[in-house]
């Protein structure tokens, strides 16, 4: 892993001043070494002993590792209480997200429930009205699901052209974790849902009330409430003690510290998904309820804030996801999207999760223009931006999911780029 | 092939075909694992606060413009600018009328929403920002006339309550259609995507460097836990 005398912006321009310096740097140039920890000198943490079990009792990353955060675009909002964080993707591999890092999106601040006094009511068209409590919630048969979740203005900065320059600020609102919880058919089934029943609004207990309309056929299908990720509890940022699971569905739908579902026969219209959560088009007109989040795929290393190191053997490595199923596959490109090759997919490769790939290639220090495809198992193949501005035009804010391209510069760095 | 064979053939279509068929048919009634407790109207009454485009959640009550102006000076205008052109970078709620098909769309109650009910909702749930459910409904009802007042929704002398809600008449109700991706972005699916000399050299024609607003990353280190 990089080591965070490598992120001072000084040093690494001077090791990166040229290609020659560059292939000269190798392996080792870039790292401020101690030659007392190098052979053949036995280091420190070889002679002495280090922490006992319990110092750490819940452990946290290397303090080596303390570069790795979500991160904030502070002139985005007004308040950081109504504002949003970015999952560190140029910093992760494979497909889960740690749940420290996975994004934040919140509309009222963190609520902070405590878990003895949270209670989800379920009422409106069901036979019989029911209040559960987090016990009951743990009490129901379980399943396990992993799907990715991401916010429907990931990329929402980029409609007019290339402006954050960092995979994690351009495509950080997105993360996939495992949920355990339990499905949200068995649980509107103890409740009894009426012959007339059609939407669902699911509604949160935090400062915002954030509430939305599903459609039921949706909830019967593979929602879910869940109240663990990756094992552990809901942290408070992702909705503890439960949270509404809706694979594939923009992020906004996934209603967090949610403490109420009532169902109805017709959508609420509500704030969310009227003036906020719709895309506005060329003509004035905006689409509602795009609750599906098209196919999208990015290189999250290299990138921006992960510039590559040396010539020679690199590996090009990113995440492809797709709200309508399996990822298929996923092509990358080098030169600004004239020609492809198909990558390869390591890892779980499963329903409405992130899909991990790897591109491995030699590199001479040319300069390169590199861009990721993704296919989902539908067949919906992700378009140019400008394939996606043609039909869209710029306005739309929210499901920006067209093909990012990162100019890779002879001298290492990474630049987040347009290409016509 | 026999005669004799017959029979165990067709048995295997039964338990093959008929089998399945039957047990979807008639599904077994979901299980009640008797968790959960009915709730009742008075827990139901608190928390019930949702309000539908066709008025149903609506609370009693009412309010007129000119109340609504002073409870908008001393809890809104703070953030949304004294005639709703907002401070700040906090949302504009007024005017914007005739921009959306511009490249400057300005998404106001007068020029973007779509339903009276979107508001008062919005307002009855999430509103004043940091003191949320505190508006009474008469408050409410004020504050939403005020801001339609402010858009030239309603005239100054209008009160809303459940008995005005229709006649509101919102000027963006026809703005909105449902999704339609599957047919209007039809040509996004393709099974045989173009892998070869597929457009002519590209050439940068933006960078993110030169508009300089990603943040400096020193500034944002994990602190002692």
């Amino acid at each position: 892993m990089t080591n965070p005398n490598d992120r001072d912006g000084s040093t690494r321009r001077r090791f990166l001043a040229g290609a020659a310096g560059l292939a000269a740097a190798g392996a080792s140039g870039a790292r401020a070494e101690n030659p007392k920890n190098l052979p053949p000198n036995v280091p420190g943490w070889t002679r002495q002993l280090g922490d006992g079990v319990g110092v750490r009792a819940y452990g946290n990353p290397s303090k080596y590792e303390k570069d790795v955060v979500r991160r904030t675009v502070p002139w985005l909002t007004a308040t950081p209480e109504s504002s949003v964080s970015f999952t560190p993707l140029h910093q992760l591999d494979g497909i889960i997200t740690p749940n420290g890092l996975c994004f934040e999106r919140h509309h009222g601040g963190v609520a902070e429930i405590d878990p003895g006094d949270y209670r989800l009511m379920v009422h409106g068209l069901v036979d019989k009205p029911l209040i559960f409590t987090l016990d009951d919630l743990k009490r129901l048969p379980r399943i396990n699901r992993i799907y990715f979740l991401e916010c429907a203005a990931n990329s929402g900065m980029e409609w007019r052209g290339a402006q954050l320059n960092g995979c994690q600020y351009t495509h950080g609102m997105v993360h996939c974790v495992q949920y355990t919880g339990v499905s949200l058919k068995l649980l509107l089934e103890q409740a009894g849902l009426k012959s007339n029943a059609k939407w669902i609004m699911a509604e949160g207990g935090d400062a915002a009330a954030m509430n939305r309309s599903i459609p039921v056929s949706k909830a019967l299908e593979d929602c879910m409430i869940a109240y663990r990720m990756n094992g552990e509890m809901l942290r408070p940022e992702q909705g503890y003690p439960a949270r509404l699971v809706v694979p594939g569905w923009e992020g906004n739908v996934w209603i967090k510290w949610l403490r109420r579902l009532k169902v109805g026969d017709q959508p609420w219209f509500t704030r969310e998904e009227t003036a906020k959560y719709t895309d506005l088009l060329e003509n004035g007109k905006a689409r509602q309820f795009t609750f599906v989040m098209d196919a999208k795929s990015v290189i999250t290393s290299p990138s921006p804030q992960a510039p590559v190191k040396q010539n020679g053997f690199n590996i090009i490595t990113g995440l492809a996801w797709s709200g309508r199923g399996k990822v298929k596959r996923v092509d990358v490109s080098l030169d600004g999207g004239r020609n492809w090759r198909t990558a390869r997919i390591d890892g779980p490769n499963l329903d409405k999760a992130c899909a991990r790939f790897y591109y491995e290639f030699d590199w001479k220090g040319e300069e390169l223009l590199l861009q990721s495809r993704v296919m989902d198992e539908t067949g919906y193949v992700q378009p140019s931006k400008d394939a996606l501005r043609k039909i869209r035009g710029v306005n739309s804010i929210y499901h920006n999911n067209g093909i990012q391209t990162w100019a890779l510069r002879a001298d290492g760095e990474v630049e987040n780029v347009e290409v016509g | 092939m026999s005669r004799s064979a017959r029979p165990s053939i067709a048995l295997a279509l039964v338990l093959a075909l008929g089998g399945p068929a039957l047990a979807q048919s008639k599904p077994e009634a979901p299980r009640n694992y008797g968790v959960g407790h009915v709730a009742t109207p008075e827990q139901l009454a608190g928390w019930d606060i949702d309000v539908r485009p066709d008025g149903q959640g609506a609370p009693l009550g009412r309010g007129s413009v000119k109340d609504g102006e002073k409870v908008y000076m001393e809890k809104c205008a703070a953030c949304h600018g004294e005639f709703g052109e907002s401070a700040g970078r906090w949302p504009q709620i007024a005017q914007g009328k005739g921009t959306l098909a511009s490249h400057d769309p300005v998404k106001t109650v007068g020029s973007y929403y779509p339903y009276l009910s979107s508001v008062v909702d919005y307002i009855r749930r999430a509103m004043p920002f940091g003191d949320a459910e505190s508006l009474t409904n008469d408050e409410l009802y004020a504050v939403v006339a005020y801001v339609l007042n402010l858009n030239d929704i309603v005239d100054e002398n209008f009160v809303l309550s459940k008995e005005t809600w229709a006649q509101v008449k919102m000027p963006n109700r026809g703005g909105f259609f449902d999704d339609d991706r599957e047919k209007s972005e039809k040509a996004f699916w393709n099974p045989n995507p173009c892998m070869k000399d597929c457009r002519g050299p590209a050439a940068i024609t933006g960078r993110a460097l030169s508009i300089d607003v990603t943040p400096d990353e020193k500034t944002q280190k994990r602190g002692v836990e």
